[in-house]
């Protein structure tokens, strides 16, 4: 019986709890960071929920799909695919520093 | 860099405001800068939704699961050995069948293409024979990734790997056709390059009963050689050269997907060339596998061209 309750318990102890940041702060994998020129972004200057490219191709999920979208630097490894994706260029790699 | 504005979107069924917001793969994952499996991912499991039971084998998405203690995924995941992907799914459906959720919980089973086309191949193909109840999902990124990109079945012609320095002899494994061939109720080819085209597959998949197949072809920046940037338009490449065509196969009627419609049209196609000279892989490719490159596209074409005439 014993035997029984310590097999349930390691059982227990294999399963994973989910968690933000499982391989840490993966911001810090790369210096060059997104940033939006919102003046340029097309949801931010039309005020509408149209385009959302950003959101749509991040691997990451790490752009939030609201007006202006935002990027969780903390987490994002910097990949340039949302400069890429964007229709009008408005997303430009820069220096950027964070906490 | 990609002018045409939202191309996809004005193309499909489905807008971009329409997929769900909730995302289950928190952020801080271990993949690599730029990599589409995990752009593949998120949107299946969107569309797959929380009552998903997923079961993985040794691949590049057992690194996104992370390390002993904690996970990134907030569904149920089993992770099994390499070879047993289609018969832990077998299992699974069985013990749902049991307890009499079966109807409610869909069992996906999602791996590389080494886990595919080579190890896994006996249980994939013995699962697709018993009729399980569950959706594969394969995503392709060509070679074995996640142990430092050693040749798989899945390799194409005249790609660089670890093991095939010279290029590879031998052209890529048509994995849908072996599916197709098993007589399953749905198999679907897609691109992680057109994430509302997979969406949309997946939630069509995940409401038919039987096996269902879905191939996603996945770039790898790493193995493939580019920049983690053009990800995405590599995958569009592979689209527009023809390479990969996006199709499904419902209940035996072929149809070919809104992205590749347009390419039926020889004229409309970009030359393979392309594809191939944006990747490292295929630096020292000979011009007689280019040559072999342009008559498999072609012969691929026309074959899909005759199953949309006589159907």
């Amino acid at each position: 019986m014993t035997d029984l309750k310590k097999d349930y318990q390691k059982i227990l102890a294999s399963v994973q709890k989910p968690v933000i940041g499982e391989a840490g702060k993966t911001g810090t994998w790369s210096r060059l960071k997104p940033v939006i020129d919102l003046e340029k972004c097309i949801p931010a200057k039309s005020g509408k929920f149209i385009c959302f490219n950003c959101w749509l191709y991040c691997p990451e999920a790490v752009v939030s799909r609201e007006i202006p979208p935002k990027i969780n630097l903390e987490y994002c490894k910097g990949c340039g695919i949302c400069m890429e994706e964007c229709p009008v260029n408005a997303i430009s790699m820069e220096e950027v520093k964070f906490e | 860099m990609n002018r045409n504005f939202s191309r996809e979107v004005e193309n499909n069924m489905v807008n971009v405001l329409e997929i769900v917001e909730d995302e289950y793969i928190h952020p801080g994952t271990r993949m690599c800068a730029g990599c589409a499996m995990s752009l593949i991912y998120r949107f299946a499991l969107k569309a797959l939704g929380p009552k998903t039971i997923l079961t993985v084998p040794a691949s590049c998405l057992t690194v996104l699961h992370g390390m002993q203690g904690f996970c990134t995924t907030k569904l149920s995941v089993l992770h099994t050995p390499f070879a047993t992907t289609g018969a832990s799914a077998s299992g699974i459906v069985a013990s749902l069948e049991e307890k009499g959720l079966a109807d409610e919980i869909c069992v996906v089973a999602f791996a590389g293409d080494g886990g595919t086309t080579d190890i896994g191949i006996q249980a994939l193909s013995g699962a697709a024979e018993r009729g399980t109840n569950f959706i594969y999902a394969c995503y392709d990124n060509e070679a074995y990734m996640n142990t430092g990109v050693q040749r798989s079945g899945s390799t194409p012609l005249g790609a660089f790997t670890a093991t095939t320095p010279g290029g590879k002899t031998r052209p890529k494994k048509n994995m849908p056709k072996i599916l197709e061939a098993h007589g399953i109720s749905y198999v679907a080819t897609a691109n992680g390059s057109y994430p509302l085209d997979l969406y949309e597959k997946f939630k069509k998949a995940r409401d038919i009963k039987g096996t269902r197949y879905i191939h996603i072809l996945s770039a790898c920046p790493p193995g493939w050689g580019y920049d983690p940037k053009d990800t995405i338009r590599i995958g569009r490449l592979a689209n527009d050269t023809g390479f990969w065509p996006l199709y499904e196969i419902s209940n035996g009627k072929f149809a070919l997907s809104q992205p590749s419609k347009k390419f039926l049209d020889p004229a409309k196609r970009k030359d393979i060339e392309q594809y191939l000279s944006a990747q490292k892989r295929f630096s020292n490719i000979s011009k007689q596998d280019i040559e072999t490159y342009r008559n498999y596209i072609r012969d691929q074409w026309n074959e899909i061209k005759r199953r949309l005439e006589n159907q």
